[in-house]
């Protein structure tokens, strides 16, 4: 008898875990957006010691990249265990030399893949289906779910489905759309896995398993008299395959009522028009099927759900008879193809089942191509209908597609944007909050109230910022009787809220509004002074849409509920309260009862603080009566990018950043992924609530909160006195106190507006006031009065001159930061540990330097539209700048190196011919110009702009060759950067290489100790003792030295530097490696969010400091010249430990939290850690103090 | 030579017991405490307001950086519960309780009445012989009255007092505008004994970095004058058991207490500097001193000058320091 059934609000990645947990006993694991989820789970629950369908705890094993964990599974079920792997995109891809081993060894398992687009012109983390086309010749079975609940259902058929037919399968759904989608699913009981997985195949399984007690020998290797029979061997189980599978779907119907077919038909039994397609775009498709249907539309969807293999006989007899033209639908693009994956396919099918003369269709139906949703782009009914009304026409557009403007190939096609069969029993709320207010962490709980206590379907999605500080998030709520099909954002919203009231300067987010909706504001205005406040659309619109409007001091109340700057309880309160979507008391309860159970473990206190601030929130929330009022607002909303900005960078990318880039035509981007740098000045995020305010009586002009910068906003200039004209009244300097620049005029300018307000510059100050001991040269101070004055300043500042580069003394830190920074304004985390390296590379080499970079926290600040942070100086040099892959970053940057290194000894080639006509000694000049210092470099570059104006006048072939090369004779800087997932995993194979390649690349690792871009999984440079995602119970091995290895090949320039503990030494290291002729590797200590450090209260540079002092992290430089020299390489420039590391330890929650999770070993780990520091430090004192002279020099034969 | 005593009901080989310190964090050194003759052993002090602000601060830490970022919607796995509570603490009773066979007393400071009384009864049920509240309170808020103060104090003890059943101590700082009535209003409440007294950590200020520092100095001889008065002013006047502690760090400053009246001596400093072989030094020294001074017991001994029973009860009082006044004559010129 079918049990009760148990619903639950969960999203795509744990349904996919639960079922993948439960069926499995051993597991290869690597995180990769947005399949890291599912991994999490299942180490999750691992730690936690859950056990699977068989009574055992999973053995999960993470691996140095996808490559490494399927490796692993193969291996793993090749001895006989039920295995599993979970992966995306380039993950995916990394795994199809092994998936092809897999399939051709019939070994039976399933892959969970949340289908993610694969880098081409750009990387993109969103959801569509051309990672899992990527892998059609591999040989596997392909399963693909359309929503939440049928990724639980689909995993759980596809296991089944492997056992039995012996082909390994890859369960697929959109990645973000379905597995970041929370939903009121039925859970599936573990009585129908038990059901549907057969024990005895699973003997089978291991009975086939390789054992030396039944030996048996596989992976040969084989001949053209063998292969290809042997290829041809297995057909029999491809051919059983969709039988299979179908005979699963049907026992699972039995079960659990939930009907699947290989091919779902949905619509007008006599549809004439039916369109194709498979993943998360099926539920919208149904949703806008059943709207058209039921107005006597003859139309219908066919959902694919085997795609693999693909069952052209039962795809067929799936269609209505009645079909006249059919639209498959690829969320995927091959290009120069007759057509996408799935069209070819359909087009096969019908063909091969028409000429075979088993089709029922009254006619051959016409097909059409169309592609859509490409890196998650919408796909909404509006769009669905577009294809159904293109199907109509006479002539219909063929290998169209849809969802964007297509205005250069002209193959879009229009659709009207206001069409919505949204129903009208649905519930539907947005709202915009602050990525730290914790608006999306509430909406989720509201999700569970609601689904879980009431009768009512719950979904939502939520949108974030590509930006790591101060970031929107956006909530999609739906809540209705019926289960919910809607798997696009919310157009037309009952509810808006926004959660941040600067926001609503800045972003139209009352457009999806209904006539008569609800608009609730955070602010800190009265309900009588909020309208006067508000800008004047915002104004119009609620007039224009007769809106409801409520107000609520969300700030104030959370302040005085102890919360900080958490609403998030207090808006859902508000949220519940104005909805209705329960009776008020009812919802209070609810929310109460889910305070406890959600923070219940985290103690009695914050469960107190959040009921607080429940039973404070009612009071405060005030309806505004407007319907009088006038139109009397602040004016028009702030505009995304700076008028001053490049016309592309203010229609496209502006565009972009308002949240509009939706509606760009292809013809605004450009078609090699190229875009101009030095676009984040033109973005002014105004995030900071208090900026620094220099106190120039105190400052000592040390420059350590300019170097410490995160976000190259706080700039120091040495200039004439002349210089001071015209300035603004607020504008301070003072005299320089560098003894070189005596005479000269010094400022300190902080940019007002591109602050985040980290506060690590106060926080590195090493200035007293005198009188007020609490004041440095450095003070923070409410932004909002200082904006407008201070913006003034900071163009004015921007224009005083930069200071000469070639009269600089690079070597001091209170010197060499006056050069100009070429990374600014970056997105990267408030008070980011990785940053300060970059942007102090930037203003040693940046004119110069060629980056190539590893996927991760640093290509995605680095490299994520809209506006980036690589600058140009006033000559328009600067950085430019590349990621390739995770994986081959070195590889990347050693190919810049060998291609600029033969381009430019093809232009010496080139210049030594041209010789005669140039002038020998010019061309001498060149050949032999001294580029080791800035005025070099100087001097090199004009004489090179001197040859291009001469050999641009010669009508000589060599001359004509030399014009595109000639850049190269002036030095050229590469420089490999990334974090530690890739240097230490990933890309270590690569690293290796390139470092043993002698070539001159530069490598800088910001070591974060942790894979941060993707949530804190453990990386091989994860200390022991803290607990990341996949090490929950704190890491049990220690870190890999990676110094160390790169040491012993002994011509590797290596530094180990830590800036917020000794910034000289880090600007030494730097300089050092760029001078050194051979390959040099910088390990720099990052710390990160992900170290759970206050990041906001500007520590990071402290605990870099105080991993130092407690011999946690070394500072020493290793350079092969010295040992040139007879000197020891080898340099250690940090001291004895002048703290124990466990003092270290506490002050992180990486570790902390161990002592609070598992006690006994943090104890054990603490101490560990303690001894591995002193064997340490010992370890490297011996070798930088070894005396080689001494050792290299012949023992003298005594007497 | 019977030096035996009894504190808090709790019959002891000696007067000799270890106070709170960082030293009882480790069982080995609570073991060898017991073999250098230590009678009893305080342990550290297990702080509430500090695991409240763990709690919060883990709390904070766990949602920092969250839900903001599509890639990393978290940083940190969370386990299905936490041990935020005291449980190392009473782990930590429990293990020194199976280590040795000396009474342990735990040591607990508290923030609020709530967390005094439930932390108290858990350390009962981890098995603790007895429990010292340790109030350790500056009052900076000038609208708070002396009186308020005071009753904070009777008001934790008693709440206490009627939670557990196990003796409860109190170690009070001396700072109250009539200690004696303070004395005796705590004795009320039933406490079984007062440690007299606690010493606070005095910040210090850094002269180069222009900071303040919290500089923890160990306590000299010096210290133990104040306590020595309060004993002998108190001795015979109170049911509670009376521990001296600040300052006591030779065989002689132990006698010196016990003639005052203590019924124990509290060492700390004296143990931290010269280390744990200290103790059986200080006993062997303090036995020495009664053999040769033909005392029979530490019982004899206890009281013997205090101000009840001394030739001249005024020395303890105010007067004495008059006459130390008066009788200092300046030196002639």
């Amino acid at each position: 008898m079918k049990k009760t059934p148990i619903f639950k609000t969960i999203d795509g990645a744990e349904a996919a875990a639960y079922v993948a947990y439960r069926l499995n006993e051993a597991m290869a694991i690597y995180p990769i957006t947005p399949s890291s989820g599912i991994a999490e789970w299942c180490d999750q629950w691992a730690s936690e010691g859950k056990k699977n369908l068989w009574g055992t705890i999973p053995g999960i094993v993470e691996m140095q990249s996808e490559g490494g964990a399927v490796g692993a599974v193969h291996g793993m079920l090749q001895t006989g265990a039920m295995s599993t792997t979970f992966t995306a995109s380039q993950g995916l891809l990394l795994m199809i030399p092994n998936m092809f081993k897999i399939a051709g060894e019939l070994l039976p398992t399933v892959f969970h893949v949340t289908a993610r687009t694969v880098a081409t012109h750009a990387l993109s983390i969103f959801g569509d289906h051309s990672d899992i086309m990527a892998c059609r010749s591999t040989g596997w079975a392909m399963l693909g779910a359309a929503s939440v609940q049928e990724t639980m259902d689909f995993a759980l058929i596809s296991q089944a489905a492997t056992l039995r037919s012996r082909l390994p399968f890859i369960h697929f759904f959109d990645g973000f759309r379905t597995s970041h989608e929370v939903s009121k699913i039925e859970m599936l009981d573990e009585a129908v896995m038990r059901a549907l997985i057969d024990d005895r195949l699973i003997a089978e399984h291991r009975a086939r398993a390789m054992t030396p007690d039944k030996p048996v020998l596989r992976g040969t290797a084989q001949n053209p008299d063998a292969f290809f029979q042997g290829r041809e061997a297995a057909n029999h189980f491809y051919s059983a395959c969709p039988d299979i599978v179908q005979k699963v779907m049907d026992e699972f119907a039995a079960q659990t009522g939930r009907k699947y077919r290989l091919f779902d038909y949905a619509g007008a039994p006599d549809a004439e028009r039916v369109i194709v397609l498979m993943g998360s775009g099926c539920e919208a498709a149904h949703e806008t099927v059943d709207a058209l249907a039921a107005k006597g539309e003859k139309i219908g969807v066919l959902k694919v759900r085997l795609y693999r293999p693909f069952d052209g006989k039962r795809f067929v007899e799936a269609l209505p008879k009645s079909v006249k033209r059919i639209a498959v639908l690829d969320r995927t693009k091959e290009p120069g193809a007759t057509g996408d994956p799935l069209y070819q396919d359909v087009v096969t099918a019908l063909m091969e089942e028409t000429a075979a003369g088993r089709s029922q269709l009254k006619v051959v139906p016409q097909v059409f191509a169309g592609r859509y949703g490409l890196s998650s782009k919408e796909f909404t009914p509006a769009m669905i209908k577009a294809i159904f009304d293109n199907l109509s026409v006479a002539a219909p557009k063929n290998h169209f597609v849809v969802g964007i403007n297509d205005d250069v190939s002209h193959t879009s096609l229009a659709y009207d944007a206001n069409f919505s069969t949204e129903p009208a029993n649905v519930v539907r709320a947005l709202f915009y909050g602050l990525g730290a207010d914790g608006t999306v962490g509430a909406n989720k709980n509201s999700i569970k109230i609601i689904g879980e206590e009431t009768a009512n379907y719950a979904q939502g999605y939520f949108v974030y910022d590509s930006k790591k500080s101060g970031s929107m998030t956006v909530s999609h709520l739906r809540f209705g009787p019926d289960p919910i099909r809607s798997t696009y954002l919310i157009t037309s919203a009952n509810f808006v809220a926004c959660h941040l009231p600067t926001f609503l300067d800045r972003y139209e987010m009352l457009r999806p509004l209904v006539t008569g909706g609800t608009f609730l504001l955070n602010t800190p205005h009265t309900k009588e002074a909020v309208w006067s406040q508000l800008p004047t659309p915002v104004q119009e619109t609620l007039l224009a849409k007769q809106a409801k409007f409520f107000v609520i001091d969300a700030t104030k109340v959370a302040r005085e509920s102890g919360m900080g700057g958490r609403i998030n309880t207090i808006m859902q309160v508000c949220f519940f309260a104005l909805s209705g979507v329960l009776p008020k008391d009812e919802a209070i309860a609810a929310i109460k009862n889910s305070i406890k159970k959600t923070y219940g473990k985290k103690g009695e206190e914050v469960v107190q603080m959040n009921l607080k601030a429940v039973d404070n929130t009612l009071a405060h929330l005030h309806e505004v009566a407007f319907a009088n009022n006038k139109v009397n607002g602040t004016g028009a909303l702030l505009p995304p990018i700076t008028p001053n900005a490049p016309a592309f960078v203010r229609n496209v990318l502006g565009k972009i950043a308002a949240g509009f880039g939706d509606e760009l035509p292809v013809s605004a981007f450009p078609n090699d992924g190229s875009f101009p740098t030095a676009t984040a000045q033109f973005e002014k995020r105004n995030l900071a609530l208090e900026i620094p305010v220099w106190d120039e009586k105190t400052c000592i002009q040390c420059l350590k909160c300019v170097a410490i910068c995160p976000h190259a906003t706080i700039r120091a200039k040495v200039f004439d006195a002349a210089e001071l004209k015209n300035v603004p009244a607020t504008f301070k300097s003072c005299d320089s106190r560098v003894p070189e620049f005596k005479g000269q005029k010094f400022s300190l300018q902080v940019a007002p507006e591109d602050c985040t307000g980290c506060r690590i510059c106060v926080e590195v100050c090493p200035a007293k006031n005198k009188t007020e001991a609490k004041l440095k040269a450095i003070n923070m101070q409410p932004q909002a009065p200082l904006r407008e004055a201070e913006a003034l300043n900071w163009d004015y500042f921007l224009n005083l001159p930069e200071f000469d580069r070639r009269k600089i003394k690079t070597g001091s830190l209170r010197q060499q930061q006056l050069l100009q920074p070429l990374f600014e304004f970056s997105g990267a985390c408030s008070g980011c540990g990785e940053t300060p390296y970059i942007k102090m590379l930037t203003q040693l080499f940046g004119d110069r330097m060629v980056v190539a970079n590893a996927t991760g926290c640093s290509s995605i600040y680095g490299g994520n539209l809209p506006t980036t942070p690589y600058a140009t100086n006033k000559c328009g040099k600067g950085p430019t700048w590349c990621n390739s892959l995770f994986e081959d970053n070195a590889e990347f940057g050693l190919g810049f190196r060998v291609s600029i290194d033969k381009q430019k000894e093809m232009a010496e080639e080139l210049l030594k011919k041209l010789s005669a006509h140039i002038g020998d000694d010019f061309t001498n000049q060149i050949l032999f110009a001294n580029q080791d210092d800035e005025a070099g470099i100087f001097d090199q570059r004009e004489r090179v702009e001197v040859l291009k104006q001469k050999i641009a006048k010669l009508d000589l072939p060599e001359a004509k060759l030399l014009i595109p090369l000639a850049d190269m004779l002036v030095k050229k800087s590469v420089w490999i950067l990334g974090g530690d997932g890739w240097a230490y995993d990933i890309g270590y194979g690569g690293l290796d290489h390139v470092l043993a390649s002698g070539r001159k690349v530069n490598v800088l690792v910001m070591d974060t100790e942790v894979y941060s871009n993707t949530g804190g999984q453990m990386s091989k440079s994860t200390p022991r003792g803290a607990i990341a995602k996949f090490a929950a119970g704190g890491k049990p091995a220690g870190k890999k030295d990676l110094g160390l290895i790169a040491m012993a090949y002994g011509n590797i320039y290596v530094a180990s530097v830590a800036m917020g503990a000794k910034d000289e030494h880090t600007l030494k290291a730097f300089i050092e490696a760029e001078s050194y002729p051979g390959p040099s590797l910088i390990i720099a200590y990052s710390h990160c969010i992900a170290h759970g450090i206050a990041l906001d209260t500007g520590i990071g540079a402290k605990q870099q400091k105080l991993a130092v002092d407690s011999g946690q992290w070394l500072l020493y430089r290793f350079d092969p010249r010295r040992a040139d020299r007879g000197e020891n390489p080898l340099q250690l420039d940090s001291g004895a430990a002048k703290a124990k590391v466990s003092d270290f330890m506490m002050s992180e929650n990486r570790f902390k939290m161990l002592t609070k999770s598992k006690p006994e070993d943090a104890k054990k780990f603490f101490a560990q850690s303690q001894v591995e520091a002193d064997r340490r430090w010992k370890f490297y004192q011996n070798m930088a103090a070894r005396d080689l002279k001494a050792e290299t020099t012949p023992p003298t034969a005594t007497a | 030579m019977d030096i035996s005593t009894n504190y808090l009901g709790l019959k002891l080989r000696s007067p000799l017991v270890v106070s709170a310190s960082p030293l009882s964090e480790d069982i080995d050194n609570i073991k060898r405490m017991e073999d250098a003759g230590a009678a009893a052993v305080v342990l550290y002090s297990l702080f509430e307001e500090q695991l409240r602000g763990d709690r919060l601060e883990l709390h904070r830490q766990l949602e920092a950086g969250t839900e903001s970022y599509a890639e990393a919607l978290s940083y940190f796995p969370e386990p299905d519960e936490f041990k935020l509570g005291p449980e190392e603490y009473l782990r930590h009773i429990w293990e020194a309780k199976q280590a040795t066979r000396i009474p342990i007393i735990a040591s607990l400071n508290g923030s609020s009445l709530g967390g005094w009384i439930d932390y108290a009864r858990q350390i009962q049920k981890a098995g603790a012989d007895a429990l010292e509240l340790n109030i350790y309170y500056i009052p900076t808020d000038m609208n708070l009255t002396g009186t308020e103060v005071e009753m904070t104090y009777i008001d934790i003890v008693k709440a206490v007092k009627a939670e557990v059943s196990i003796p409860v101590a109190v170690k009070l700082s001396p700072f109250f505008s009539n200690f004696a009535n303070m004395a005796k209003r705590l004795d009320q409440t039933g406490v079984n004994g007062l440690v007299l007294f606690n010493r606070f950590y005095q910040p210090d200020i850094e002269l180069e970095s222009l900071e303040i520092k919290p500089n923890i100095l160990l306590s000299t001889p010096m210290a133990m004058r104040l306590p020595l008065r309060w004993i002998a002013l108190l001795h015979g006047k109170l049911k509670a058991s009376l521990a001296a502690t600040s300052g006591i760090h030779r065989a002689s400053d132990v006698l010196k207490m016990l003639m005052a009246g203590a019924d124990v001596t509290m060492l700390c400093s004296t143990v931290i500097r010269h280390g744990i072989p200290q103790i059986a030094m200080i006993e062997r020294d303090m036995v020495d001193w009664l053999k040769e001074h033909e005392y029979e017991s530490v019982n004899q001994l206890k009281g013997s000058l205090s101000q009840k029973n001394c030739p001249e009860p005024a020395a303890y009082e105010r007067a004495q320091y008059m006459k130390a006044l008066t009788g200092y004559a300046l030196p002639r010129t």
